[in-house]
Parts: C-alpha cells; sequence; structure tokens
C-alpha cells in the first residue's frame, strides 16, 4: 500500500479514481458559485444566459443589476467584517503569544489543569460559547444597571460580544500555532545573547520574537480568517451591525441572487490570496 | 618561594557547590586558572561538569562557595554582565541575523558605538580566517566554519574567559582532528583563557596545558595531560583517562611500594602502589596496565628482561590502523588482556588461538585500594 | 499569566457557569423567578425537543463516521501514494474549503441540489427524468453538507499523522507477511489513531454545533438542536429555556468526547496540542 510495494493495476485505478471523485465532490459546489456570479440571470441556477460582468460592477440603473460594489448592505458588512477581524486577530496573536510564552517556559501549579482548560473551547460547539457570552454580559451589564444605574451599552449584542465571542476561541487556536514554533525553539540561542551581554528582555525582543515571527503572522492570518468567515458564534451575539457571514444568511433565506454569487467569490478570492502569503510563509521558514 | 612570578589567576572558585534537591551535582569543588591558560574538565556525561560550567557562565547561582574572576566576585553578576563569553555545544549561532551581525551584536549590547562595530566585526573576521563570510548565513556555512565563528563572536568583546561546552561534539571525526589543532592555534594567538569542557580525553589531552578529570561532583584530578596519562591519582583517572587494563587483585606481600599480587585465578605477579599509598597484605587493589607498556613476543621470554611473564593465547585481533590491539586470553583464567600492537610489522600474521608471550615492568603496573575494600573479583 | 487567566474566566468559564445558572431559573409570573429544574423537566417532557436532541446527536455521530470513511483512503492516498508537488497540491487542494467561508460552501450545495438546481437540470438535459426533482430539504442533503463542511478537520490531522508514520514499518509487515488488510489493521491505523480521534472530536463537535448547514439545507423541518436553542434566545426571548438546552448540548458533547477519548485511550492534550 505503499509505492514501493506492488499493487494489482485494477486497485491502483480504482483508487485514484476514487481520488479523483473526491476531488470533484470537494471542488463542485465552489465552483457553482463562482460560475453562477457571471450567469446574466435573476437566480443563480441554470439556464445560462450568457456572460456578465453585472452582479459585480452593475449599478442597477436601467438594464443593468444592481452588482456588489452597489450594494451599500454588503459593503457596509464587509468593513464591519474586516473592523472585527483585526481586532481578534490583534487580541488572538498578542494573548496567543503571551499563553505560548506561559505554557512551553513557565512552570506553575495547575498547569496540566489550565492546558486542559485553555483547549476546551476547541470542543465547545460554536454557538453554545456565544450564547454563554450573550448572557453572562448580559447579567453583568443587568447588575451594572441595577447598582449603579448606568446603562452599559457595550455589554448588549453587538461588535464587542462579536469581538469578543470570536477572541474566545480563536485564542486557543493562536496559541497552539505559536506553542508548537516556539517548542521547536533551542533555548541555547537565548543563552547565548545573554551570554553576549543582553538583558533577558532584549534577548527575547531581539532573538525568540523574529524566530516565532512567521509562526505569529500565521496564527494572525488564520485568525483573522476564522473570524472573516465565523457564523455560528456571531450569530448569537451579532446586534445592529451585521457582518458579512450574518448579512449573507439573511439575504440567502429571503432568496438568492447571483449577488451573493459574487460576494462568494470575491471572499473566496481574499481567503485564497491569505492562504498562500500564509504558506509561503511557511515555506520560507523551512528554507 | 621560586624566582618566577606565579602568574595572574584569571578565574578562581573556592567551595563551590550546587545541590538540585537532594542530588549533588557539583561537590566542593576548588581550583584557579592561570591567565591565558588552556583548561579543560574531563568527564563522563551526568559527571557535573556542565553545571559548573553553567555555573561559571551565571545561568545557574552556586549554591555554595565562591566564585571569582580576576578577583571581582561573580555571585548575583547576571549571564549578562559577567567577562565570560560560552560557545555553546550546538554553538547556538542566531539564524536570522548574518554571520556579521551575529558577531556585532555583543557589541551592540555593549552600546558600542557604531562606527566602531564594523571594523571591529571585520578584525576579528580576519583573524579567524573567514574576512569574506560577513554577509552570509549561518546555515551557509561548514561546520567547521560555523565553529570559528561562534569563536569569533565571543571574542570579539575581548571577554576574561571563554567557556567551550564540548563545541566540536556535532563535528565528524576528521574535521574534529582538525578543529582541535585549529583550537589550540587561536587560543595562542588570541591568548584568552579558554575553559573546555568535553567527555572525549583525545580533545582534552591534545589542546589543554591543565586539565581537570571530573566525576560524580568532584574534581578527582588536576593536572598536565602528561600527568594525567602517567601518574594518575585514583582508579577512575586511570580508567577513563586513555586505554587501561584492569584486573581485580590481592595484596600477597607489600615491600616499600613495590606489591605482590594474587589474582583470584591464582596467578601472580608485581606491581607498584600508586601515589605511595600504603597496602598490607590481604588488602585487595585495582590494578591497571596500559596495553602499549605490554610486550609481546611469539617465543618465551627471559625472566630478566621483564618483571611480570605470562603465557596467553591470542583470542582476537583488532586491527586498526597505527592502534590496532590484539585481545589475549590467559587459557587457565579466561582473563583478557588488551595489549597495543607494535609497529614493526612483525605480529601481522598473528593467528587465533596461537600461543603468545606477555612481559611488563612491575611499575607499569598501577594499584590502587579497590574502592569497595572486597579483596577478590 | 493574567492574559490567559482573564480570558479563561473571563470568557469560558465564568459565563458557562453564568448559563448554567440561568438555565436554572424558572418564570413563574412576569420577572419573577425561582429557582429550579423545570427547564430541563420541559426538555424532558416535551417529546419534540428530546426527539431533536435525540437525532442531532445521531445525525453527527453519522457524519462523522461518514467522513472518516470517505476521508481517510484520501488522506492516506495523499500521505503515502504521492510524492513531492503532486501532494503538495492536492494537500492544498484538500485545504480551499476551509479558507471560504462555510456559508458560501453551503450555498454552492444549494444552487447544485435544489429543485432548479445544477444536478436537477442535468438530470433532465440527458434524459434521465422528466421534471425537476427537489434534492434539497431532506436528510440526505443536511449529511451531504456536513461531510462536505467537515472533511477538512478530518483530512487535515489524519494526513499529519499518517505522513509520520515510517514506510519501513509498512514494509517490514509486509516482508514479515502481512496482507495487506492486516498490515493496515495492525500497523497504519494504531498510528494514525490521535490523528483519528482528534479528527472524529473535531468534526462531532462541528457537526453538533453546526447551524447554517441544517437551517439552508434541511429546510424548515430539519429538526436541528442548535435550531431549537437560536429560536429559544432570539425568537421566543426564553433565554432560560435556551440556556438549558444549550448546557444539556455541552453535556452531551462533553460526553461524546470523554468517550471518545476514553476508548481510544487519548489525552485531550495530546491529541488537539
Amino acid at each position: 500500500m505503499i509505492p514501493t510495494i506492488p499493487q494489482s493495476r485494477a486497485f491502483k485505478t480504482i483508487y485514484a479514481g476514487y481520488v479523483t471523485l473526491f476531488f470533484i465532490y470537494l471542488a463542485a459546489p465552489l465552483v457553482v458559485v463562482s460560475v453562477f456570479a457571471f450567469n446574466d440571470s435573476l437566480f443563480p441556477s441554470l439556464p445560462w444566459n450568457g456572460f456578465t460582468l453585472d452582479w459585480f460592477i452593475g449599478d442597477g440603473q436601467g438594464e443593468t443589476y444592481k452588482g456588489l460594489f452597489h450594494e451599500d448592505g454588503i459593503l457596509e458588512s464587509i468593513g464591519v467584517s474586516l473592523f472585527v477581524a483585526l481586532m481578534v486577530t490583534i487580541l488572538c496573536v498578542f494573548v496567543g503569544t503571551c499563553n505560548a510564552f506561559l505554557f512551553e517556559r513557565e512552570n506553575f501549579p495547575f498547569k496540566n489543569a489550565l492546558y486542559v482548560l485553555m483547549l476546551l473551547p476547541l470542543v465547545v460547539p460554536g454557538i453554545i460559547l456565544g450564547i454563554s457570552i450573550l448572557v453572562f454580559s448580559n447579567t453583568v451589564a443587568n447588575g451594572v444597571e441595577d447598582l449603579l444605574g448606568w446603562d452599559l451599552e457595550f455589554l448588549r449584542p453587538g461588535l464587542l460580544l462579536v469581538v469578543l465571542g470570536q477572541f474566545s476561541f480563536i485564542t486557543t487556536i493562536a496559541t497552539l500555532v505559536i506553542s508548537a514554533r516556539l517548542r521547536k525553539f533551542d533555548r541555547t540561542l537565548e543563552e547565548a545573547a545573554m551570554n553576549l551581554g543582553a538583558s533577558k528582555w532584549r534577548a527575547v525582543r531581539t532573538i525568540t520574537l523574529p524566530y516565532l515571527r512567521p509562526a505569529m503572522i500565521g496564527a494572525g492570518l488564520i485568525a483573522f480568517l476564522m473570524s472573516f468567515e465565523n457564523f455560528n458564534t456571531t450569530l448569537m451575539l451579532v446586534g445592529s451591525d451585521s457582518p458579512l457571514t450574518i448579512t449573507m444568511f439573511d439575504r440567502l433565506r429571503e432568496g438568492s441572487t447571483p449577488v451573493l454569487n459574487a460576494v462568494s467569490l470575491f471572499l473566496m478570492l481574499v481567503s485564497c490570496g491569505l492562504a498562500l502569503i500564509n504558506i509561503m510563509l511557511q515555506r520560507e521558514k523551512h528554507d | 618561594m621560586t624566582d618566577t612570578p606565579t602568574p595572574a589567576i584569571d578565574l578562581e572558585c573556592v567551595n563551590l557547590t550546587k545541590t538540585f534537591g537532594k542530588f549533588c551535582a557539583v561537590d566542593n569543588i576548588s581550583f584557579s586558572i592561570p591567565a591565558g591558560s588552556f583548561f579543560s574538565i574531563l568527564g563522563p556525561s551526568g559527571c557535573g561538569k556542565t553545571t559548573l560550567l553553567r555555573m561559571l557562565a551565571g545561568f545557574l547561582e552556586p549554591t555554595s562557595g565562591e566564585l571569582t574572576i580576576k578577583g571581582r566576585s561573580m555571585l548575583g553578576v547576571p549571564p549578562n554582565k559577567r567577562p565570560v563569553n560560552m560557545v555553546f555545544q550546538h554553538l547556538a549561532l542566531f539564524p536570522m541575523m548574518t554571520v556579521a551581525e551575529n558577531i556585532a551584536y555583543g557589541l551592540e549590547c555593549q552600546g558600542v558605538d557604531k562606527s566602531e562595530i564594523a571594523p571591529k566585526v571585520k578584525a576579528v573576521l580576519e583573524r579567524v580566517g573567514l574576512p569574506d563570510s560577513g554577509n552570509k548565513r549561518p546555515d551557509q556555512l561548514s561546520g567547521g566554519q560555523k565553529q570559528r565563528i561562534a569563536i569569533a563572536r565571543c571574542l570579539v568583546l575581548e571577554p576574561d574567559v571563554l567557556l567551550l561546552d564540548e563545541p566540536l561534539g556535532a563535528l565528524d571525526l576528521k574535521l574534529r582532528e582538525h578543529m582541535k589543532v585549529e583550537l589550540k592555534h587561536l587560543q595562542n594567538q588570541f591568548n584568552t583563557t579558554f575553559i573546555y569542557i568535553t567527555h572525549d580525553q583525545s580533545e582534552a589531552l591534545v589542546m589543554s596545558d591543565q586539565v581537570a578529570v571530573m566525576n560524580a561532583g568532584k574534581f578527582e584530578q588536576v593536572g598536565t595531560p602528561q600527568e594525567l596519562y602517567y601518574t594518575p591519582q585514583t582508579d577512575f583517572v586511570a580508567s577513563f583517562v586513555g586505554e587501561n587494563n584492569r584486573w581485580r587483585a590481592n595484596v600477597a606481600n607489600a615491600h616499600q611500594g613495590r606489591l605482590d599480587l594474587v589474582l583470584d585465578s591464582g596467578i601472580s605477579f608485581q606491581g607498584i602502589a600508586a601515589n605511595d599509598a600504603q597496602f598490607k597484605t590481604g588488602d585487595g587493589v585495582d590494578v591497571f596496565v596500559r596495553p602499549e607498556a605490554i610486550m609481546l613476543s611469539k617465543t618465551p621470554m627471559q625472566t630478566g628482561e621483564f618483571d611480570n611473564i605470562l603465557e596467553g593465547e591470542v583470542d582476537c585481533l583488532l586491527f586498526d590502523g597505527a592502534k590496532s590491539r590484539v585481545l589475549v586470553k590467559d587459557p587457565s583464567s579466561d582473563h583478557e588482556l588488551n595489549v597495543t600492537l607494535p609497529q614493526t610489522g612483525e605480529f601481522n600474521d598473528l593467528q587465533e588461538g596461537q600461543p603468545i608471550y606477555l612481559g611488563w615492568k612491575f611499575d607499569q603496573a598501577k594499584c590502587f585500594a579497590a574502592r569497595d575494600g572486597q579483596a577478590g573479583a | 499569566m493574567a492574559p490567559l487567566l482573564i480570558w479563561l474566566l473571563s470568557l469560558i468559564i465564568i459565563p458557562h457557569i453564568d448559563m448554567f445558572i440561568l438555565s436554572l431559573q424558572e418564570k413563574v409570573a412576569p420577572r419573577v423567578y425561582e429557582t429550579g429544574f423545570s427547564n430541563y423537566a420541559e426538555f424532558f417532557t416535551e417529546p419534540l425537543y428530546w426527539n431533536t436532541f435525540a437525532r442531532t446527536a445521531l445525525m453527527s455521530i453519522l457524519a462523522t463516521a461518514l467522513t472518516l470513511l470517505i476521508g481517510f483512503p484520501v488522506s492516506y492516498y495523499i500521505a503515502k501514494m504521492v510524492r513531492g508537488r503532486v501532494r503538495m497540491v492536492l494537500f492544498l487542494l484538500c485545504m480551499i474549503p476551509f479558507w471560504v467561508s462555510e456559508l458560501v460552501r453551503t450555498f454552492g450545495w444549494m444552487i447544485l441540489l435544489r429543485e432548479t438546481g445544477v444536478i436537477s437540470s442535468f438530470l433532465q438535459y440527458i434524459g434521465l427524468t422528466d421534471g425537476p426533482i427537489e434534492f434539497l430539504y431532506n436528510d440526505v442533503s443536511i449529511m451531504v453538507g456536513l461531510v462536505y463542511t467537515s472533511m477538512l478537520f478530518m483530512v487535515v490531522p489524519l494526513v499529519t499523522t499518517l505522513d509520520s508514520l515510517d514506510n519501513s514499518l509498512v514494509e517490514a509487515g509486509y516482508d514479515l507477511g502481512g496482507s495487506g488488510f492486516r498490515v493496515l489493521r495492525k500497523i497504519v491505523i494504531p498510528h494514525a489513531m490521535p490523528g483519528i480521534v482528534s479528527g472524529c472530536i473535531v468534526v462531532f463537535m462541528l457537526s453538533l454545533g453546526n447551524y447554517l448547514t441544517p437551517v439552508l439545507l434541511g429546510g424548515k423541518d430539519s429538526l436541528w438542536f442548535t435550531e431549537q436553542i437560536y429560536t429559544q434566545f432570539i425568537t421566543r426571548f426564553n433565554w432560560e429555556q435556551g440556556s438549558a438546552f444549550g448546557f444539556l448540548l455541552l453535556i452531551l458533547s462533553s460526553l461524546i468526547v470523554w468517550a471518545g477519548l476514553k476508548i481510544s485511550r487519548q489525552t485531550l492534550s495530546n491529541t488537539m496540542g
């Protein structure tokens, strides 16, 4: 079952065929989404009415459809998503780096228990994370209001809660990514720096952090994408400004038009671009 | 007392001790190292030599004792403030910096003016014979070159003492032989005190002015390589430094250091008490005879020539060029002896099972009190 | 230390405790609450909730098993059968769905499966059927979507662990006379166990907590438990009931994860970290 062991031709063919089918299965939905973004029709479905870019650039005047770049609602929600993703990324990379140093370098009581706790958000369904944060922030907001009479608007469903909700589980992933690289770091490099006269902090800044940089950027990209795409947690915490996924979901339930295909294609391109950057970075690390 | 002035002492340890919980890694060690010398600490892994070195570098604080460098106490001084630098076991060159940046790192930490750094880096690169590699990355260098850069990175800071933590361990054999000579040259050239730790006795013997043999947290013996080799003071040194044959024997008769010994197989021969130790009849001793101190002969030997004569048969020929040896077995007792083959070609045709005669002088068989005090084995 | 504790306490631990406390509140009159288990009792007495819950769990387990069955051969193919550039490309292709929003993926399936969708039209075009067929809004379509969404999380850990299996072990297995199946069972699968477990856990969690796929592909009658939670919270504004449901879902998922770890003798730190 490895290339060095001979197998029958039939087996190889069937196996290769199976894998091919698998990749068709993987690609099919993405391909149709992309293709129908260019269909000159009001619905993202057959028949094919000809090629058009209207769903991207049309302004809804006259004969054209209202394209993605003129849909204020969608554009606005992209902005919201970008903002949320940026905040989440910064928070996650920062806390993830601190966590990585903590778990890889320090010893403290209950370290293992805390490590398991740190992993927990991975196995808690996103929607539950969402509601628990919703409930808690509501409790706090009500408590503050009852006690002090302040109405803390930011603790009501809205962007802050969305950021916190996404941050709560993406941090785990960032921590794992950064820890993995920190674990490979040769600590004698830091000792060598101190031996050459650097203070502890200078050694970390000039030696360890540059070494971690690819992992930190990688974790940041992953955090950004996960935040951008997140739906489950966001759904429970969202207020009046809705991120892109929520806007799309609402539109989808109302009935889809190819403008959604256009947004999807646009998203795919951005994601793939970020993914490529990430892969390039990982590869540079190996050289 | 003597008319030569005592050399300046670069580094001195007094009763230095380090314990980890109940385990004593470094046990009450005192020594001093004169300026400009090459001092090696030789010992098996786990003997505490790395702990000792890390205390000198400042990565560990001693549990008790005093440590001074150029007369200044180093207790409580953090590693980045000590006038010692270290070449790490795996060199620890910063992979994200060029060679020049690696060398400049320490100077920058010292706050040396930017304009002075570049010429200093250039000068030290020239001195280690790599003037053109400043812009390379460490991973573009060969093993030996990395070694030299790691040393240059320390020496550019002009430390009082340079610590080397088995830096040749990762190199292959040929390069290691070459680097031994080169390290010695570098040390001469810079005239900096080197403290070199290793488990490889050949490295220690070839390069050092003084070697300390360390075992179980203590120094067994400190001396020149010749002293260690020819007059070991403990059985540990005798067995650790160089090849040795070792037997357990009982003293049958003692007269002024010259001992009559009996092996438990009944063979008797003569040896000398090491360190002028006093033995009396019945004491258990460990006897060490160097393989090259034993003469081989295909024909029976004359008693007058050697104090000890043994007849055995060839068990096995271990050919290794200049270091070829033969294992000789005493058929009556199964004792095995490791004997160096002379390079005269006379013994190249030895066959297994062939009878052979061995002889050595009594003062080549050094006797130490058996560690466990038991007689016979 | 501080960031870790703040994060864990304020966003993970306390909210869950608070949710639990809220789930114990009974509404006896407007703005009057008592502590009790009536929200949980409600769950056990109302068959709709109970059935939805069981159905969600079973479907999730089924989706996990299917994902494993479909994904394992593919992972093996990527890890062991091809090398170099081809392998890199195949692996990246597997990753692509991850980089694309779940919403987009689901949307793609809707376009493919619905009555006026691509597959239906294609079948009509080649003459296999006369009228349009609705593939959407049934259990199979939910399953297709769930497996699709989770596939990556199965394939990546599997490829990673299979990759670390030394080829010579497989060769040795054959050399000593083992059949292909025996080698697979005795050498490959035990080696891949950590990957299998972590893949299964993640896939199961994703299926259980999924909201989009059942709602969009399963339609009105998808009966997914997360929908119930959403309904309680957002539509009915019955947070106490919703919290109870959430907590039950959390217990279910923890139990199954725990059981999975026990059966395979792995620990959470091993499989995730």
